[in-house]
């Protein structure tokens, strides 16, 4: 069986007058507009197929219920199906089941939003920014210093901080897009490496005198002074004005990325850069821009654990894994700012719902990262989902492909 | 038609960018040296003097005393001179040498300024250096037998530390050699989960690779706290003991550093040799890099690409699954999340400063193993350097080595695109 067969010339974008394909089954029966249905077909069901892959995982793990299939398998079943049942709900709930659970939904979103963000514009440019973290944390150690140190209305207060938090996102970020210009050396180890470094950076700079709290010994900072925190939305618990931030952001990335020259720039040179260099674009320059613009992003994601969240305190780590969750969201979103408004909300669901199902029914958090992991295969990959469901493929198929090589 | 026009060529004389970087360097060894000269030497009393140890406990003693700013000194002297060879450029080719050198000397100077007046075991951290090698020289082997079929490789981060899981669990349940034979066998897999999809689906080898990390990370942690918190038996396989090789371990300080170790080095030096051998004199390694360089010719030859790529890349697994299995089965005894720490990227940075060949990326992973040696025992030493900067230094040196200094150097050409057959 050869893999030509199954895979005729679509490595190149199908030929766009070809008539629309047959309706199936699945077609007359959703029955919405045939070419957002097939945008949402295989990220709806790479999400169906990593919830099933994870009920499988916590059945198989549920130490205290395995042995029991040997005994008495009619009980192991029920307990089974009720322990994954119990955790979905658990899911369920802490997402969507209350005011409050939408709160933290949203809450949970922001960041990974403006991360995600962060993420698809490198995408765009065929830069992978896998230093999403550590700009995060280089960023909101910048908030972190304007929010102490300073006294402002909060009306420049914020701002302010924001802004700073940009730009350090952008210089730590610019790092990686400067060697990638300069040297060519491969964004993915660059920003690698400069996450570890930042996250040991930030763990110094939390025991320097500058940053830690009087009287502590422990790496925390002073508190942010109230001026520059981010007020919350009445009615909302904790969701505070950084969803609008991240809104905005969702706004300024499309237009950047559809509506101005640079953004087209970046996007030429991430479609082929031989041809951007042709053009007369200085691929070095957009390399250098895209991972600042991308970098100020993350900053701005780093300032919300920072701004936006009790204790208003910095400490060791404080940006989690957003960063890398942020990878998965923009190519859930195809790397289309709307795309990732839409991805974040859905994990900061997981997330939110992440933590009920932690809390009630005991199937630790870290169950949402292979979730995660599943739902960008399927995503990069839409001929697996495919294949698993055996959809009909449409002429415009085509691999998520977003840089070939180390560049040299 | 005759003109009176003269004929002489007009000849633009620019450097080259070798030459331009030899300019570069030999300004940055120059700056070093007064570095060296400052810090290491000035800024140490007279008279103090660095003991190193050069011996184990146990073996004859064998130390080795200098009066550090004597050393220092000399360092400094040495590296200027260095630099100024290398500004003159009549060798511009040898720059890479003069810089290793150079930066050999400096780290020398370092150790001598960070034990000025102490005692130090310079064989202990030559030891900690081989053996930390042996995570980053695998991986970068293993990246290497992918790359080499044009398959890149991110996803040895994720092979190692979910081979080094099931070595853990396998090892304490049914023994060491069950461990190993599970996380070799775990790497395969996670390899043909590579190939299935960057050859057969191609997906962006980069995704695919990063998603194969994530996805390790989510899994291992999430059975470690579901696990094997509750199942602790499960997380204490055994070791794999040192073996001394009888004459050579007893040469005094290379014995120690190089031939006292557990099996996963030796095999290692042995994987390199046979490595360049196949890559390079056997019919198999002509057709793997045939493929590499260019699949549509090697197709055309007759040779099977997609099953090329397909086994060099279970193997590049099966290797990282080794790697994986040293971690828990010899490094330290127990598996712990994210145990491997970035050591993936770095031995895929060492694969591409040892220029895609075995040889090259043993050497790299020394380098690296001796950043990450520095990171640990430095700590002990107490330097005036605050642990955190310590803790960087593997990582700042892989950025340093992929930023060119050892300037660039060539993938194979296919490298990370897919084949389709026409």
């Amino acid at each position: 069986m050869s893999d030509a067969e199954d895979f005729p010339e679509d490595e190149v974008r199908g030929d766009p007058d070809a008539a629309q394909p047959e309706p199936t089954t699945l077609d007359r029966i959703v029955g919405i507009s045939s070419s957002l249905r097939q945008a949402l077909v295989v990220p709806a069901l790479a999400v169906l197929t990593a919830l099933i892959v994870g009920a499988v995982i916590i059945a198989v793990t549920d130490l205290d219920t395995l042995p029991l299939w040997g005994t008495d398998p009619g009980e192991a079943f029920r307990l089974t199906m009720s322990g994954i049942g119990k955790a979905y709900k658990a899911l369920l709930v802490g997402s969507v089941g209350s005011q409050r659970a939408i709160s933290e939904t949203l809450f949970a979103a922001t960041p990974l939003i403006l991360a995600g963000l962060a993420v698809a514009v490198g995408f765009q440019a065929g830069l992978f920014n896998i230093g999403v973290n550590g700009q995060m944390h280089i960023g909101g150690m910048a908030a972190l210093w304007v929010g102490f140190s300073l006294t402002l209305p909060a009306f420049i207060h914020i701002p302010l901080a924001i802004a700073a938090a940009i730009m350090a996102g952008a210089i730590w970020a610019g790092i990686a897009g400067f060697l990638k210009a300069r040297t060519g050396a491969h964004e993915v180890i660059t920003t690698i490496m400069l996450n570890f470094v930042a996250l040991f950076l930030v763990d110094y700079l939390l025991k320097t005198s500058v940053f830690q709290a009087t009287g502590r010994n422990d790496p925390i900072s002073e508190k942010v002074k109230v001026t520059a925190q981010f007020p919350t939305i009445p009615g909302f618990d904790r969701l505070n004005i950084g969803f609008f931030f991240s809104l905005l952001a969702v706004a300024f990335v499309w237009w950047l990325m559809y509506r101005s020259t640079i953004g087209f720039e970046f996007r030429a040179v991430g479609f082929n850069p031989s041809g951007g260099r042709y053009a007369g674009m200085n691929v070095a320059w957009v390399y250098l821009g895209v991972m600042a613009v991308s970098g100020a992003l993350a900053g701005i994601a780093g300032a919300n654990p920072i701004l936006g969240l009790e204790p208003y305190r910095g400490t060791s780590g404080f940006a989690g894994t957003i960063g890398f969750d942020a990878i998965a969201l923009a190519l859930l979103g195809r790397s289309h700012p709307v795309g990732v408004l839409f991805a974040g909300i859905l994990f900061g669901a997981l997330r939110a719902g992440g933590r009920e199902m932690q809390g009630a029914a005991g199937v630790p958090i870290d169950l949402v990262l292979v979730l995660q992991a599943l739902i960008i295969v399927m995503i990069a990959a839409p001929r697996l989902v495919r294949a698993i469901y055996r959809i009909k493929t449409p002429d415009q198929d085509v691999s998520t492909t977003i840089s070939t090589g180390w560049g040299g | 038609m005759a003109t009176s026009v003269s004929t002489e060529p007009i000849v633009q004389i620019r450097s080259t960018p070798d030459e331009r970087r030899a300019t570069v360097i030999g300004i940055v060894l120059i700056g070093l040296a007064a570095f060296v000269l400052w810090v290491f030497a000035l800024g140490v009393e007279s008279g103090l003097q660095s003991t190193f140890n050069l011996s184990l406990p146990g073996d004859p003693d064998f130390t080795w005393v200098v009066d550090s700013r004597v050393l220092s000194f000399l360092v400094a002297a040495t590296i200027a001179f260095i630099g100024g060879w290398v500004l003159r450029r009549t060798h511009v080719k040898r720059t890479n040498l003069g810089l290793a050198i150079a930066l050999g000397l400096f780290v020398l100077a370092f150790l001598t300024w960070a034990a000025a007046d102490k005692s130090f075991s310079l064989v202990g951290m030559l030891r900690s250096t081989v053996i930390l090698s042996v995570p980053v020289t695998l991986g970068a082997i293993s990246g290497l037998m992918c790359e080499r079929v044009a398959v890149i490789n991110i996803a040895i981060e994720g092979q190692l530390l979910t081979a080094a899981f099931v070595g853990t669990v396998a090892g304490s349940a049914w023994g060491i050699w069950a461990g190993l034979t599970g996380a070799m066998l775990t790497g395969a897999l996670l390899g043909a989960v590579l190939a299935v999809l960057s050859i057969r689906y191609r997906i962006d080898q980069i995704i695919a690779g990063v998603v194969i990390n994530i996805f390790a990370l989510g899994l291992t942690s999430f059975l470690a706290r579901r696990v094997l918190s509750v199942a602790q038996d499960l997380n204490s396989p055994g070791r794999f003991s040192t073996h001394k090789i009888p004459l050579l371990g007893d040469i005094p300080v290379l014995g120690s550093m190089f031939f006292n170790h557990n099996m996963f080095v030796y095999v290692t030096y042995i994987l390199v040799v046979v490595l360049h051998f196949g890559l390079f004199y056997t019919r198999w390694g002509l057709r793997s890099r045939a493929v590499g360089e260019h699949p549509k010719a090697a197709d055309t030859v007759g040779i099977d690409v997609f099953r090329t790529r397909y086994r060099n890349v279970i193997l590049g697994g099966v290797i990282a699954g080794f790697g994986g299995a040293f971690l828990t089965l010899a490094l330290v005894s127990r598996f712990e999340e994210n145990l491997t720490a970035g050591v993936g990227y770095i031995g895929l940075a060492a694969m591409i400063f040892g220029r895609w060949m075995p040889f090259g990326a043993l050497g790299a992973g020394l380098v690296f193993g001796f950043a990450l040696t520095l990171q640990q025992k430095l700590g002990i030493l107490g330097t005036p350097i605050p642990s955190e900067f310590l803790s960087m230094t593997p990582y700042i040196v892989t950025i340093i080595v992929v930023a060119g200094v050892v300037g660039r150097s060539r993938p194979p050409a296919a490298d990370g695109q897919p084949y389709i057959k026409d």
